[in-house]
């Protein structure tokens, strides 16, 4: 028993070691001067500097990904959580015909993959010329977070005990207002969950980003980074302090939520 | 009063059921379903739209006989399945250690499970950027047919394995701890328990993180994009690449749709067997 959980110890710390390996990696190219790092970059960087953080901001706008990207996933996010919790509430508690269908279908949706819909999306958007618009990224953000957004809720919503409502519901209140008054305020840990996964999946996505923007002015995060380009050659210093940049939301709240995050993501895929 | 009339009431039911989940339904018909018909039509059409003058004649079949008969085409298939099973399987593996070292009571427990969260929950093009990085420093890697799979297939498993772990953890933290207290009676092995108490009541889970596994490699896209960019040449395009640079750079929409079909035809095949499994599992009783 004991060297078992000493043999456990010894492969945990690898693995974590190995998983927190390329941040450090990460970090360090970011402190690293540029003539350093083009001689093949030192484990760790003797001066440290700042510079490349400086250069993302004054030369290179990067706050204009960032806002575009909080604008995109937060837009997305606000409204697969109150469409979806409407949508989840009425497939978790209500009888109704098609129910079976309807869960099947939005199960089959979240696996589509996006390159199946990406030419007809491309000419859809263009004919209403949502293309390089916030618009025209979030309607197609939809198709993936919300069928996620609802099937996570189904499942908050299920672990509520049914005698909740119906004891408002008893005391007069309507459905609905059983739902907004008794419901929603008892789920919203799970509805903080289902908002933080919609966020991290849509500040993480790229092919539609890429394929639905045509400049800066509204490229997201990702894309911004993928496509950065030096006079000459990559200019890694600025790649990788971005990468820092752009992991640092998704850490925190990572961080901070992480026992709602792993109970949501294990439901999410288990049950879909 | 809802039981007075209980016709009525289900009636109402139902009527504020549909209300309630319209907006949900009206988007995903319109973002998802339709769009997704539409890419069926184009896939029997031709459409350039580098050359707009040839209009949109139907052409029957033949965007999907001209993909079958590419080279290109078949190559990325190759790819793309070598791919899912070379990074799926090392992921199973190091997360079924993880998950077996994680099934334990110990201090750090919450400080382990967030630090192999978060590869998880950065960005992929992030993910993509760093190992590239990384690679970049060593010559000749990423300019070898065979050796750019290498930082490919390690990214992937530096980001996907804590996912399979943690699904493999919830898995065995539903096994009853009595089943190891008889095995242990019985004077079986630690070996011996893993191998027919263990494995046995995982496998459930297992076969779950290996097709939805499965599935996302299937449409691997970002990773590749930013890591080689396909290359050299198309030695590592996968079948998501391969379709995105058909329609996006070439502008050839209809055969590009026919190879979005083709892609939606695979993992829809592989989300049946899915879905098929997990229904399974829930008659079962299983979470």
């Amino acid at each position: 028993m004991r060297s078992q959980g000493r043999w456990a110890t010894l492969v945990m710390a690898a693995l974590v070691l190995g998983a927190a390996f390329p941040f450090f990696r990460a970090i360090a190219g970011s402190l690293t001067p540029e003539a350093q790092l083009f001689e093949g970059a030192p484990l760790w960087p003797s001066p440290a500097v700042l510079e490349h953080y400086r250069a993302l901001f004054a030369e290179r706008a990067f706050w204009l990904p960032i806002r575009n990207s909080l604008i995109v996933a937060g837009s997305t996010t606000l409204f697969c959580v109150t469409i979806g919790s409407l949508c989840a509430y009425a497939l978790a508690r209500l009888r109704f015909r098609g129910k079976t269908l309807l869960l099947g279908v939005i199960l089959a949706v979240s696996m589509f993959p996006q390159i199946a819909i990406v030419s007809p999306l491309f000419l859809l958007l263009r004919s209403v010329r949502l293309i390089n618009t916030y618009p025209g990224l979030v309607l197609p953000y939809l198709t993936f977070a919300m069928p996620l957004a609802v099937w996570l809720l189904v499942g908050y919503f299920r672990q509520l005990p049914a005698e909740l409502e119906e004891a408002a519901m008893v005391d007069g209140a309507s459905r609905l207002r059983a739902f907004r008054e008794v419901i929603v305020p008892l789920a919203l840990p799970g509805l903080a969950a289902t908002a933080i996964l919609t966020f991290v999946y849509s500040w993480n996505e790229f092919l539609f980003a890429l394929s639905f923007t045509l400049g800066p002015e509204r490229q997201t995060v990702p894309v911004a980074i993928a496509l950065f380009r030096g006079q000459y050659q990559v200019p890694w210093g600025q790649v990788l302090a971005a990468a820092i940049v752009a992991t640092a939301p998704v850490a925190l709240l990572v961080l901070a939520f992480q026992r709602r995050i792993v109970q949501g993501l294990t439901a999410g895929a288990v049950k879909g | 009063m809802p039981s007075v009339e209980p016709r009525g009431a289900e009636r109402r039911e139902a009527r504020l059921a549909y209300g309630m989940v319209a907006p949900a339904v009206a988007t995903i018909l319109l973002i998802a379903l339709f769009p997704l018909t539409w890419t069926v039509w184009e896939s029997l059409h031709l459409h350039d739209l580098r050359m707009p003058w040839l209009g949109q004649p139907f052409v029957g079949l033949e965007n999907y006989v001209e993909v079958l008969r590419e080279r290109r085409f078949w190559g990325a298939m190759a790819h793309t399945a070598w791919f899912a099973a070379a990074s799926v399987s090392l992921e199973l593996v190091l997360g079924c250690v993880l998950a077996l070292a994680m099934n334990r009571t110990f201090r750090g427990r919450a400080l382990v499970r967030a630090s192999i969260l978060i590869p998880w929950a950065i960005p992929t093009v992030v993910a993509a950027l760093v190992w590239r990085f990384m690679f970049e420093g060593l010559e000749g890697w990423l300019t070898d047919d065979l050796g750019a799979w290498l930082p490919v297939i390690l990214a992937d498993t530096w980001k996907e394995t804590p996912f399979v772990a943690l699904l493999l953890l919830a898995g065995l933290q539903g096994i009853d701890p009595a089943l190891y207290e008889a095995a242990r009676i019985d004077g079986a092995s630690p070996w011996r328990q893993f191998r027919y108490v263990t494995l046995p009541l995982l496998a459930p889970a297992i076969l779950v993180a290996l097709i939805f596994r499965t599935m996302n490699a299937f449409r691997v896209f970002d990773l590749i994009y930013v890591l080689t960019g396909g290359g050299p040449g198309t030695a590592t395009e996968p079948i998501a690449l391969y379709t995105f640079n058909s329609l996006m750079h070439n502008l050839r929409f209809g055969y590009g749709s026919a190879l979005s079909v083709l892609v939606f035809l695979v993992t829809f095949a592989l989300a049946l067997g899915y879905i098929r499994l997990l229904g399974r599992g829930l008659t079962e009783g299983r979470p």
